[in-house]
Formats: C-alpha cells, structure tokens, sequence
C-alpha cells in the first residue's frame, strides 16, 4: 500500500473520533449515578442494544481476521464464522432474559444471587478480569499491526504511539460516557462496520454478475492450493491431532460467545427481559448477514487479490478486506474500511474496559471489601479509576505484544469464557441443589484448567509460530484448550456441589427461580 | 412496540388481579414482598415452566446437534463435504450457510413463541404478586 492514501484514512478516522467523542459528550449529560454508569440506566431499546451487541462482538479479529482466514485458508475459515452465529442461540434460549431479570450489573450479580456473596463475587470478579485483559491484550496488540499496514507507520515507536493514542481515546469514552456512551459508539460503528460490509459484498457479487458459483470458480484459480480451499481440510486436516484441535475451537466458539463477560453486561443496558430478548434477535440478524458478506468479500479477495499477494501484504491475512477495498474502490475505499477497522478496535476496547471496571467496582470494592455497603458515588468513582488503570494496563500490553503472535489470546479468551462461565450460569440457573462450593469449583476450574493448558500447549512453546520458539515445554498437544477445559468444569461444579455438606439455600433458589423466568422482585417492568 | 405492553397489560388495580378465578391468588408475605416459594408451586408459574421448557430444551439440543454434525463432518468427512452441489459450490459451503438459515429460523420461532405463549403467562404470573411490585 502507498503513503498516498494516509491522508485520507487518518482524515476519515478522526472524522469518526471526532463524532464519536461528541456524541459520548452528549449522552453524558446525566452520566452520574452506579445504574448510569455500569448500564447505561437501563435506557436502550432491544433494537439499540441489540445493534450495540453486534459491535461489541464484531471485533477487528472477526472483521479483518475472518475475511482474510476465509482468503486465504478457504472453507477452513468459514468454519469460524459458522460457530459464532450459532453461539447466540445459546444466549436467546438460555442466557439472556434470565441474565436481565436476576442481576443488575455484572456477571457476579447472578453467580452469586443464591450463594455466598464474598467468595463467589470475588470468584466472577477474577474470571472477569482474566478473559477481559486477555481479550483486550489482543485487539490492542492487533491495533499496532494494522497501523503498520493501514497508515504506513512501520517504526516500533510509531506504532507504540498510535496504540497509546487507541488507548487514550477508549479511557476517553468510557470515562466521559459510561455505559451510555460506550453503546452508542457501538451503535455507530455496528452500522458502519455491517453496511460498508453489505455494500463491498453487493459490489463484489455483482461484479461476478450475481454468480456466487462464478466468484468461487475466479478464486480457486487465484489460490495456490486450487479446488481444495473450497473443501475442509486446508488448516486443520493434516492429523488427527489437528482435527481434535479444531473440535476444540468449535466448541469453544459456540460454547464461548453468549459467557463472554463484556456480551453477558449488555444485557443489563436494557428496561427489561423482553428487551433482552429482542436485542438478542436484531444482533442475531447483524451477525448473520455480517458473516455471510464476509464469505463473499473473503472469496473475492482471494478472486480479485490473490491468495500470494494478501499472504505477502504487511500484516498478512489480516490485510485481505483492505486490499480487496483498495483494489475495487481505490484510496477512498480503503480509508473507510480502514477507518472502520480503527472504530472497530477502539469501540471493542472501551467495551471491555468498561465490563473489567465495573466487575471490579461492584463485585471486588463494593461486595468483597465493603460488605455490600459502599456509597454508589464511590461505587462509580473506583470504577472511574479502575478503567484508567486497565486503559494503562492494556496500552503496556499492547505494546508489549505488538508483533507477537496473540492470535490465540482471542480464542483462549472464547475457550475461558466457556469453561470458567456458562457452566456456572447454567448450573445455578437451572440446577436446585448448585451450591457455593459447586459455584467456586467450576469457576476456578474452568479458569486455572485452561490457562495451564494454554502455557503448556503449542500456542506458547516449541514450534515456529509459538510466543517461545526458542523453549519448548508444549506437554499438551491441542493449541484450543476447550474439549479438555470446558467439561472439566461442568465435572468440577458437579463433584464441588455433590461434596460440600453445605445444602442450596431453597429460599434464594425459589426467588432466583421465580425472578429469572417473570421479573418479579427485580423491580423491572 | 412491545415496550407498552407489560404496564398496559397489567391490572390497575391490586383488586383486579383476584378477578380471574384467582381468589386467593396475592402470593405475597406480610411485607407485602412476594411470596416466591408459594409462586414457584402455583399452578401458574408451573405451566409457563413447562411452556419455557417445552421450547428450549428441544430447540437447544437440536441446533447442537446440527452444528456438532456440521463440525464433525468437515473433520471427519471432508469428501462428502466436498461433493459439488451447484457450479463450484459444494455440499460444507452449503451446510455452513444453511447453519446460518436454521439459526435464523430458531430465532424467529422463539421471538414468536414467547410473544404468543410466554408473556401473557409471565404477566399472569406477575399478577400473582401484584401488590408487592407496587410496594416496592
């Protein structure tokens, strides 16, 4: 890509902060109390909210990353996007109107709803700052490799710079908007981001005179591996090993979207369960359309590009959709997807930033250390604080990552989720006898499982594209850690539940029951 | 539009909800906060247990085994998987997309389900309780 086109993509971007930042300064008006701060005063649509959660979820790895595994790997990294559509039926069916009507804040308001508070707070507040900060290390890190391929900034203090101004400007948003302004960025970019999306794919479909079968043909001659990247097999069906690794992802993926925390805190931005309930049902429409347009635009860019060129591009498969941009709709094409790429990065990061404050101002500070008792003015205040020290923590990641291969802190983030999460939600959702000890096990089961399985898989040690090429401690064949971790789990809270004498408390599970299923005690409407 | 209905729906009154062949139905303790061990064995949050579970239980293990039975078939079957269906386009791709279809589909059913068959349950169950939501 030329210098040329810099101008333009940072004159487009800062169109897009400048908007942004005003209209976080507009819906900040009232932005005082713990309900505005953590949920936005439960004051969105379903439609509102649920266009906030598709941008929450469309992040620059699913944008950039799919389109480019799918350029490049074929039906392989379809596969992907398959799972992610899936997963929202779990949360619709499951997760969230029962989410809505029992909690009010965070995850840890419904883990905790009928056991001990302190321990399982604590317990929710851990898991949460754990796949936050992982999830959030990997946009950040992603941040500065698209710099280098977005806006030609190749040098490391450049790129340093630019992720330090990502970071800022996230802290900006969260601490001028709370949970209002942060939906409403998510709004913005959701529609941008699903519409350019819509727009290139119409473009691409109608360059092959609306022949999807047509499009496909252009693409196998284009790619080095000819018909086979239309078949399965191409990343994962070399072994067995590889095969069960992708089983893994699979599962995580379906298993992983609907727990993770920053998803599972939307729900509360809603008025009440049938809310929930729609927000769920308009993201679901955005996801599949989103995910069907990546299909065609990661076919047309391996037809248009050309599988060698995007693999040789600064950034890799990460640069598919911004060259095919480039190459249908010149430099003012590839400004606005680029743009929407930042938007993209920086609304995802403000998003995750807010779920790890309020996680840790309403379940560490004002349950574990002030007995349930905090004042919510200090409630919001250590929340403020809380953000801007994950907003530092994470601009120190993401610089110290930047380059690396974090790919898979995505996809540990998903494989925590489900482990450390939806077996917890589920069991003390929908099963009496789930105590406080069944509640930690599976918990920190999930939790620790998984991160020592990821620190002994491939993913970190002892082969090529490994954090630690040099080491090699990989006593764990899988890179996705899920088909071990997520039932180890479930068995875990089943065995803690069984051997802790201490029986459920049936008072709190009739309300938690009756409350989840009808809003009533939860003071919605 | 559905944002009207829950407060239109319900009774005005606290005397209204003993209407409906409910004479003793104000589940709620000497507070006035709601009874919730006595609602959860009423007739009534019975049978909108039985109509919740009646949905998501085979919709939840049907979508499963459809996405397990794509998953398996791409790492297990790749030939299969690969038989052309129309032009270029073969038998995973079409699979893969139809996943999207059906996913659809559920949703749709169930955003009807609950409109049709679970609100007006939850909003008689709530009226249960009435009184001890205006307290409140």
């Amino acid at each position: 890509m030329t210098g040329a086109n810099t101008t333009i993509n940072l004159s487009v971007f800062g169109i897009f902060v400048l908007l942004t930042l005003y209209v976080v300064y507009r819906a900040s008006a009232r932005n005082v109390s713990a309900s505005d701060y953590y949920a936005a005063g439960s004051s969105f649509t379903g439609t509102q909210n649920g266009i906030a959660l598709s941008g929450d979820f469309l992040s620059a790895a699913s944008f950039l990353g799919i389109s480019g595994a799918i350029a490049v790997n074929g039906y392989d990294g379809f596969l992907y996007s398959v799972g992610w559509v899936v997963a929202w039926l779990i949360g619709l069916l499951l997760i969230a109107e029962r989410l809505r009507n029992t909690g009010r804040y965070t995850m840890g308001d419904v883990m905790a709803f009928r056991m001990r508070q302190r321990p399982v707070r604590a317990a929710a507040a851990n898991a949460t700052l754990v796949i936050s900060i992982f999830y959030m290390i990997a946009q950040m890190a992603g941040a500065g490799g698209l710099m280098a391929l977005l806006l030609d900034v190749h040098s490391s203090v450049g790129q340093a710079i630019i992720i330090a101004v990502v970071g800022v400007v996230m802290v900006l948003y969260v601490l001028v908007g709370g949970m209002k302004g942060t939906t409403w960025v998510q709004i913005i970019k959701a529609v941008l981001l699903v519409l350019s999306g819509s727009l290139l794919t119409i473009f691409l479909i109608g360059k092959f005179g609306f022949d999807f079968s047509a499009m496909l043909d252009r693409a196998t001659q284009r790619s080095p591996l000819g018909g086979a990247v239309l078949s399965p097999g191409v990343k994962y069906g070399s072994s067995e090993l590889t095969k069960l690794d992708f089983l893994s992802l699979a599962l995580a993926l379906v298993l992983g979207t609907a727990s993770l925390p920053h998803v599972l805190m939307r729900f509360y931005t809603v008025p009440n369960a049938r809310e929930a309930r729609r927000s769920v049902v308009w993201a679901t429409w955005m996801m599949a359309i989103f995910y069907s347009c990546t299909l065609v635009i990661g076919f047309g860019a391996m037809a248009l590009v050309g599988t060698d060129k995007i693999t040789g591009a600064p950034g890799g498969e990460n640069s598919a959709a911004p060259l095919l941009a480039f190459q249908v709709g010149g430099t003012v094409l590839l400004g606005i997807v680029c743009a929407v790429a930042f938007a993209t990065i920086l609304a995802v990061v403000a998003g995750l930033t807010l779920t790890a404050s309020a996680s840790f101002a309403h379940d560490v500070y004002a349950n574990v250390i002030k007995h349930g008792e905090a004042d919510p003015r200090d409630e919001v205040r250590v929340a403020r604080t809380t953000a801007v020290c994950v907003g530092v923590l994470a601009i120190a990641g993401g610089i110290a990552a930047n380059g690396q291969n974090v790919a898979f802190l995505v996809a540990l983030a998903f494989a925590l989720a489900a482990s450390a999460n939806l077996p917890t939600l589920l069991y003390s959702m929908f099963w009496k006898r789930f105590n406080t000890r069944g509640t930690l096990w599976s918990i920190y089961g999930g939790l620790t499982s998984c991160v020592l399985l990821i620190v002994f898989s491939p993913a970190i040690s002892g082969s090529k594209s490994s954090v630690f090429p040099d080491a090699d401690f990989a006593y764990f064949p899988l890179s996705n850690p899920g088909i071990v971790s997520i039932p180890l789990s479930f068995l875990a809270g089943f065995l803690g539940t069984i051997l802790s004498k201490e029986p459920a408390d049936p008072a709190k599970q009739s309300e938690m029951e009756v409350r989840g299923l009808t809003g009533i005690g939860s003071g919605l409407s | 539009m559905t944002k009207a209905l829950p407060s239109v729906s319900r009774p005005a009154t606290p005397g209204f909800a003993t209407f409906d062949e409910h004479p003793h139905s104000l589940l709620i303790d000497g507070d006035g906060a709601p009874d919730f061990g006595a609602i959860q064995t009423s007739e009534d949050f019975l049978a909108l247990k039985r109509r919740v579970t009646r949905f998501i239980l085979p919709a939840t293990l049907l979508f499963l085994a459809w996405y397990v039975t794509f998953v398996l078939l791409s790492a297990y079957a790749a030939d299969f998987m690969s038989t052309p269906l129309f032009g270029t386009v073969n038998v995973g791709l079409t699979m893969g997309f139809l996943q999207f279809v059906t996913t659809i589909i559920i949703t749709m059913a169930y955003a009807r389900y609950a409109k049709k068959r679970l609100d007006p349950q939850v909003d008689k169950v709530r009226a249960l309780a009435e009184t001890a939501e205006e307290l409140t």
